[in-house]
């Protein structure tokens, strides 16, 4: 008995430690205010003076400070346009990959799979990085094609939002394959003969029985790039431009630059409510695919 | 089998081209004489020998090794220790609370993560360093860990367990010698994941690593942000090269090991 206890509790405690008590103090600070001292924010909680002059001297400011700035509302606005748009461009890229890699000869698939997992075993940072000598002014990408005559002037495609779109399918593709690859593996061929056989052209047996079969591997795929990208810092600060928002580049700034801790903190709670429908959705979407493999 | 269709043959070559071909650039121009990266000036590895008297790349890079080690091999018990609660823990208080906490990791931004972690510590004044790093990554990688192992566990024939138990082990004793060797796979594929992730992790590392200890990530991307260089191509090559040599002995040990169980198996279904 004495040893289930401790094996539950240590790992319990160290999640209670180390992600859910941070948390309540992020919340606290971004009810709390300003300061010129170390650490920067007022009020600290103080045992001697209770709880209640504590609370006391919380407030919304912070919160309210976001809604009347239109930087935040536009960061975050901007960070969700972002992350859908490129949600879908990865899906129009992935799909087209993760069907021919179901659709490939047997012995090949290991290795098709292998090369579609092993780029994120490499640095992120890297993968990111590599971008950079390619679409720069003198990069590349340019040098390519004003050697091909497609341009004549090079084109500006670092420091844009095109960059950071191009970076977030690059790096984030693998998530979005394997979901897909791993519903049409499963998808039983016959089904579509049988669609073809009864009059379906080719390509309305793929939107009518492929597609349909393979949507909880295109959600969850969709979900895997859309939750993580709302929140990236990375691509949108080595590829975009100074006018690229993303809110997680605002967050980040707000600390590191302007250290205003509470505003920062204000910035992060509003970030998180902002991820709860996703991934709630995300969940269910698991849940039921999980039902129906029972 | 079918020949695959054009249309297939196509979108895989250029899917794969688009994953490779950049990192390919990158590769081929570590190799470039000029300073300038996009101007091709002969072959030389002048940069590689650069990049081993940086002094600051390199104890960064001890830095980040040393961090990943030792929160990797942290993680994996208590993740392991997690998913055993998880999957065979049964009911217990709080047990919502717990699987809330191992998942909700996964899918935090790690601007987020690495906020409230740098609160934490100037909360409770701990001066950052090696340990708040290996503090921060323990705790990101221990629910990855978790959710690898808890999902070789769901699939584990529990009566094996109990056939122990039963002949005289004492739980402990099932556990080492018979739950363990069965989950190895999934512990050790749990460990090389928390590593990769602690090698990688720039935004938490900023956010928990203090002036007496910069990773390599960190330093890598200060020194990015100013633009393309030689030298970064050259480290991020190395980087490449020690990634693709391990994936792939893994999956070839991987690969041998599973023809080895399908021999063995089939000679036991002979006898």
């Amino acid at each position: 008995m004495m040893r289930r206890f401790t094996l539950i509790a240590i790992p319990y405690l160290w999640l209670l430690a180390l992600f859910l008590v941070p948390f309540v103090i992020v919340f606290k600070i971004s009810l709390s205010d300003v300061a010129l001292a170390r650490p920067p924010y007022t009020p600290h909680f103080d045992w001697a003076t209770g709880i209640w002059a504590f609370l006391s001297e919380l407030d919304f400011e912070n919160f309210v400070f976001l809604t009347q700035d239109d930087l935040y509302w536009k960061a975050y606005l901007s960070s969700l346009k972002i992350a859908a748009i490129s949600t879908l461009l990865t899906l129009l890229v992935g799909y087209p990959m993760a069907y021919a890699m179901a659709r490939a000869p047997q012995e090949w698939r290991a290795t098709l799979m292998m090369l579609v997992i092993l780029p994120f075993w490499t640095s992120f940072l890297i993968r990111v990085y590599a971008w950079m000598g390619i679409l720069s002014n003198e990069g590349f990408l340019n040098q390519f094609l004003l050697w091909t005559g497609v341009i004549s002037e090079p084109l500006t495609i670092l420091n844009t939002n095109t960059a950071v779109y191009i970076g977030i399918v690059y790096t984030y593709l693998p998530f979005m394959i394997l979901p897909i690859y791993a519903a049409l593996e499963r998808l039983d061929e016959s089904l579509i003969e049988a669609a073809e056989d009864l009059g379906c052209s080719r390509l309305s047996a793929f939107w009518l029985v492929t597609i349909p079969l393979s949507k909880t591997g295109i959600i969850a795929g969709c979900f895997l790039v859309f939750i993580p990208v709302l929140g990236e810092f990375v691509i949108p600060s080595l590829l975009g431009g100074s006018d690229t928002l993303m809110i997680g580049k605002v967050l980040w700034e707000e600390f590191f630059s302007n250290r205003d801790w509470p505003v920062a903190s204000a910035v992060a709670v509003v970030l998180l409510l902002l991820l709860i429908i996703p991934i709630v959705l995300f969940q269910r979407n698991q849940q039921k695919q999980q039902e129906a493999e029972q | 089998m079918k020949r695959m269709s054009w249309f297939n043959t196509v979108s895989l070559t250029l899917g794969f081209a688009f994953l490779y071909v950049p990192m390919l650039i990158l590769v081929i121009y570590s190799f470039n004489e000029s300073k300038l990266v996009t101007v091709w000036a002969g072959f030389s590895t002048k940069w590689y020998g650069e990049l081993m008297q940086n002094e600051a790349f390199l104890s960064a890079a001890w830095v980040t090794i040393k961090v990943a080690v030792i929160s990797s091999t942290i993680a994996t018990v208590l993740g392991t220790m997690a998913a055993y609660v998880l999957v065979r823990g049964g009911r217990f208080m709080g047990r919502t609370l717990f699987s809330g906490m191992i998942y909700a990791p996964l899918v935090m931004p790690e601007v987020i993560t690495g906020l409230s972690l740098l609160l934490l510590f100037i909360g409770i004044g701990l001066d950052r360093g090696v340990l708040t790093i290996v503090l921060a990554h323990t705790t990101f990688s221990m629910c990855y860990v978790s959710v690898v192992v808890s999902s070789r566990l769901v699939t584990f024939d529990r009566s094996l367990e109990e056939a122990a138990l039963d002949l005289g082990c004492s739980p402990s004793e099932a556990f080492r010698l018979v739950t363990l060797p069965i989950i190895a796979p999934a512990v050790i594929s749990g460990w090389l994941l928390a590593f990769t992730l602690s090698l990688d992790d720039l935004v938490i590392a900023s956010f928990t690593s203090g002036p007496a200890a910069t990773t390599l990530p960190i330093k890598i991307y200060s020194a990015v942000r100013l633009g393309v260089s030689p030298e970064i191509n050259a480290l991020s090559t190395l980087m490449i090269a020690i990634v693709t040599i391990g994936v792939l002995t893994a999956s070839l040990v991987n690969k041998r090991q599973i023809v080895r169980q399908q021999r063995e198996e089939k000679e036991a279904g002979r006898n």
